[in-house]
């Protein structure tokens, strides 16, 4: 089933991805050659099969709910690109 | 000794030991072989010399102690070895081979990485990695290609390429790498080196930064099984920090050299039309060296095998795209601009990732939205439990199974192209690995015409690293494809 590239254009974004008209022609057609081969999975019976989701024969484990060292405010700001009053500093989400 | 760098882990270990050789010279000899070999192979994207050579004076002066005083120490203590650029170590930069992560210093150390150093280990630098470790063959990084050491014409697999490279080279006796669909057990076969992935779970994800949560494995190479005992002893068992670890404890790797009684089971879909001839009869002589070691060698079936290419294409594509939801140029890693939010996010996002990262998370994407969740993800994530099942049954009967790693031996850098399905294909053999979780080994079995190395894939049940490594260690103690090295290098 082939991909459009008003489908590609939708995806990139849900994606948040900006791409350029060449981008979205060459995805389009890549994403529908692995998904043309992906298909090969709709023809096997698994009507009575549980999905894997983890392959852990396990429960995931809690960790008592108590207040543990972590990284400082500082430490956590260190590598962002924008900060200020140690708070991540971005563009205006909404217009004024 | 003329040429520490000639020495195996183990060798080296001995020297230190014994006194005959000191950390410091080790990390010495593996910066000068890197200082000349890396310019042509570029294995590494940031060396730490200074960082490594007050950790080799530490280990020095804990070895003098141990001497002095009779303990004993973590047979890798003083050991130079190399980080794939997937791994955090606390103040050196980290950019898992992204442009979107460049400059990127992180505040802590992964866990297999911390548990290295806390015995001693010495870290000469971080390696080359496909972007986000998506790609199998370090064409994807965002900094440039590595070169085979074999022939530098040809790429060294991914993707941890670099820590393959780096350990062909001699420029480290070892090297962490990460597979979540091949990344070790490829570049080990194309790089003649030897390559341990772990159970999922054996090894703390803690610090690895995600790719595809249910599939990300920590894992080493080395020149031999017994020179990976001694990492994954250090590496392995449960860390509080990640919820995935695995509880059970680690017992003791004995090898004994043995491997009669054990039942090895070589399943029929891994010989595939269209393989390299000289890579299914080197496999199939490995194989006979393991069935004249005492081994009962047999054939199993694993009938899924054909369809954990399309599994493994969904799955970790829809992981990815959701671990990646994070690069968005407002926590860490450079910015692109907009005015706003939205566009602040779809120029960094857009521009910083590389043409695969991007295929993948649209790939993911894809399959998660709504419409194509039952279809897809949910299909892939059903057939998953078949791959499964398979090594269930396979495992009930027999202890090891015995494949090929790869259908060829190193391809050429470019020949893949702008076709990601052909470069998909070259993982069809260490897939399902990671969908069942199991751990994998691969080894040199062998060279083909053009004198490239060919390797040998190991699987074993969840937790079973052991028997792995016993059983390769059996191999290389009556082969020396392991001790090979390029001419050049």
């Amino acid at each position: 089933m082939p991909i459009t590239i008003d489908e590609v254009r939708h995806i990139a974004r849900l994606a948040r991805l900006r791409l350029t008209p060449q981008e979205e022609q060459r995805y389009a057609e890549q994403l529908s050659a692995i998904l043309d081969h992906a298909a090969r999975l709709s023809s096997v019976d698994t009507s009575s099969i549980p999905p894997t989701a983890t392959v852990l024969p396990f429960p995931s484990p809690l960790r008592p709910d108590v207040i543990r060292p972590s990284l400082t405010q500082d430490q956590a700001l260190a590598n962002a690109p924008a900060a200020e009053g140690g708070l991540f500093r971005v563009p205006p989400v909404l217009e004024s | 000794m003329s040429d520490l760098t000639e020495l195996s882990l183990l060798q080296a270990a001995d020297a230190l030991r014994a006194g005959e050789a000191s950390s410091a010279e080790l990390t010495r000899a593996c910066l000068d072989r890197l200082a000349a070999a890396d310019g042509r192979i570029h294995a590494f994207l940031a060396l730490t010399p200074e960082r490594a050579l007050r950790q080799a004076a530490e280990a020095d002066r804990r070895l003098a102690a141990a001497r002095r005083d009779g303990d004993t120490l973590p047979g890798i203590c003083g050991i130079p070895i190399a980080v794939k650029d997937v791994l955090c170590l606390e103040g050196v930069p980290t950019t898992a081979g992204s442009r979107i992560l460049e400059g990127f210093v992180p505040p802590y150390s992964a866990t297999s990485v911390a548990r290295l150093e806390a015995d001693g280990v010495v870290v000469l630098g971080k390696t080359n990695t496909d972007e986000f470790a998506m790609g199998s063959s370090t064409e994807n990084s965002g900094y440039g290609v590595t070169h085979n050491p074999w022939d530098s014409d040809r790429v060294p697999g991914g993707s941890s390429g670099g820590s393959a490279a780096a350990v062909a080279a001699r420029m480290a006796y070892a090297a962490l790498g990460t597979d979540t669909g091949g990344s070790v057990r490829q570049p080990a076969a194309f790089c003649g080196v030897t390559g341990l992935k772990t159970s999922y779970g054996r090894v703390s994800r803690y610090g690895l930064i995600a790719f595809g949560s249910s599939l990300d494995t920590v894992g080493a190479l080395a020149r031999s099984a017994a020179d990976l005992v001694g990492l994954y002893a250090s590496m392995a068992g449960p860390d509080g920090r990640d919820a995935t670890s695995a509880p059970e404890p680690v017992p003791q790797v004995i090898l004994d050299g043995s491997v009669r009684g054990l039942r090895v089971g070589v399943p029929d879909e891994y010989f595939i039309e269209g393989m390299q001839p000289a890579v299914e009869q080197a496999v199939r002589r490995a194989v006979d060296v393991f069935a004249g070691l005492g081994a009962q060698v047999r054939p199993i079936h694993l009938p899924h095998t054909d369809l954990a290419l399309p599994v493994y294409y969904l799955i970790a594509p829809a992981e990815a795209s959701a671990n990646l939801a994070r690069y968005d140029g407002v926590r860490f890693g450079p910015r692109r601009g907009g005015d706003d939010l939205l566009t602040q996010y779809l120029s960094t996002r857009g521009e910083l990732f590389g043409p695969e990262v991007k295929r993948r998370i649209m790939l993911g994407t894809y399959a998660l939205s709504a419409g194509y969740y039952d279809a897809y993800y949910g299909q892939a994530q059903k057939v998953r439990t078949l791959i499964r099942q398979d090594f269930d049954a396979a495992f009930a009967e027999v202890d090891l199974i015995a494949c090929p790693v790869t259908p060829t031996t190193a391809f050429g850098i470019g020949q893949h192209g702008d076709d990601p399905l052909s470069m998909y294909l070259e993982d069809v053999f260490t897939l399902p690995a990671n969908l069942a979780g199991i751990p994998g080994i691969a080894f040199p079995v062998g060279f083909d015409g053009e004198g490239l190395p060919i390797g040998m894939q190991l699987n074993a049940p969840r937790l079973a690293e052991g028997l792995l490594l016993r059983a390769v260690d059996a191999y290389q103690r009556v082969t020396d494809w392991h001790t090979r090295r390029p001419a050049e290098a």
